[in-house]
């Protein structure tokens, strides 16, 4: 497979997504036997409308609706705005994962689900720790948890993938990181079974589930138990939120990414001085470090990945 | 006491300084006291609980302020609860008056890293 422009053949859509120059827009990276392979992107291949036969998704992620402070006073705004991006590229649907608003409040909520719905499109959504605070996600589940389990987790089958949302947010335990427990993951391996090894599967959570930074806590404890069910299949991506930032990991056929915020950009894990917390960067640079990611399930099972930030 | 040598615009200037020291001191003095009159206080900075073990007399009064842009919880470790603060955002303040002795460990159960501890003699 080519992994350079041809310009004699012309910007196919496939080949807009394979065969794109390193651009500020982000980058295109494929999912291929495993490997994530970078390649190069522009502008256009966020908006480049799907072909024949694919199945093209896309992921939001920590909206922070309700957040005030200096990192972006206004992240309802910035909010639209991918969702604008989202709109342009008309995907099937949509998962956002987590942290939909920043302290569980009614009226975050509230507000989170009126501009969700200027997207118009079915959005599958799992919970982050703002999300859950003080009450075990109760007040979440009852406005997003549409397919919900007893402990808010699923699955449903979409565009010959299987998507799987987890929950590692509620019932943390002090000094750990985010936690799935025994329960969510006896109900993973049963929800797998029977399942064909080549199936795309498509897990989604909010905290990462494999350890970026132990310190800031951007891991999921029990994390290992959970994928070691995963391993069978041939194409495994997972998709998480919680460190605002895009940064990913490869472990055999499993590949893991996390995803921009739409609301205000976090430290790099391990910056000297910082902390996990907003970071606070030029107003004219915020929509640099914000975005969104199309997710394109091509016919012959490549899963492709695109970020493209909100300045792009 | 005759001011006369003083002038009347001396004598202004003079009261003028008496008071501004006396308010200074006043001042300072007052402060000081707000600081040290209720030592009993964690702040929440940077995800760290400082000073992360806080050793108190029973009956003592704790108050945890927020000072992060992040929200943060004070939630005592084991089940039930002895405290549970709501989220915290910033400059958020929850207390909690210990009357038993003890060694009390807490939590944020946000971001559960960030341990700390109350000691009650």
């Amino acid at each position: 497979m080519p992994d350079r422009y041809d310009p004699n053949t012309g910007p196919s859509r496939r080949k807009l997504l394979k065969c794109m120059m390193w651009g500020s827009a982000g980058v295109l990276w494929t999912v291929s036997g495993g490997v994530l392979k970078p390649l190069s992107l522009n502008g256009d291949a966020l908006a480049a409308a799907p072909a024949a036969g694919d199945f093209t998704f896309m992921q939001i992620s920590d909206t922070h609706i309700g957040f005030k402070g200096a990192a972006n006073p206004d992240p309802g705004a910035t909010l639209k705005e991918a969702l604008a991006r989202v709109g342009k590229v008309r995907p099937a649907m949509l998962l956002h994962t987590g942290d939909v608003s920043h302290l569980t409040k009614p009226e975050e909520f509230e507000m989170a689900v009126q501009i969700m719905k200027s997207a118009g499109l079915e959005t599958h959504y799992v919970p982050g720790e703002h999300d859950t605070i003080n009450d075990n996600g109760k007040s979440f589940f009852e406005r997003f948890g549409r397919e919900t389990s007893t402990g808010g987790w699923y699955s449903f089958d979409q565009g010959g993938v299987h998507f799987i949302g987890l929950v590692n947010v509620v019932d943390l335990r002090s000094g750990g990181l985010g936690y799935l427990g025994p329960a969510q993951i006896e109900w993973l391996a049963d929800d797998l079974k029977g399942k064909s090894a080549s199936t795309p599967i498509v897990v989604f959570a909010h905290m990462p589930l494999w350890t970026v930074s132990a310190d800031w806590g951007w891991g999921t404890d029990d994390a290992a138990p959970a994928i070691a069910h995963l391993k069978r299949f041939g194409s495994v991506t997972v998709l998480n939120g919680h460190i605002h930032q895009v940064i990913q990991k490869v472990e055999g056929n499993v590949s893991f990414r996390t995803a921009y915020s739409t609301a205000f950009p976090q430290a790099a894990p391990g910056t000297p001085g910082a902390s996990p917390g907003p970071l606070k960067v030029a107003a004219e640079k915020l929509r640099t470090v914000l975005g969104v990611r199309r997710v394109d399930v091509v016919h012959d099972k490549d899963v492709v990945l695109t970020d493209a930030t909100l300045a792009s | 006491m005759n001011m006369l040598w003083l002038g009347k615009r001396g004598a202004i200037t003079l009261a003028i300084a008496v008071a501004l020291v006396l308010f200074a001191g006043f001042w300072l003095g007052w402060h000081s006291l707000a600081a040290t009159s209720s030592p009993y206080e964690v702040a929440i900075d940077n995800f760290t609980f400082g000073p992360g073990v806080l050793t108190v007399p029973r009956g003592t009064k704790v108050t945890w302020t927020n000072k992060d842009d992040d929200p943060h919880t004070v939630t005592s470790d084991g089940d039930p609860k002895l405290f549970k603060s709501a989220a915290l955002d910033t400059d958020e303040k929850f207390a909690f008056t210990f009357t038993d002795a003890g060694t009390f460990k807490y939590f944020c159960s946000i971001h559960p890293r960030m341990q700390g501890t109350v000691v009650v003699q």
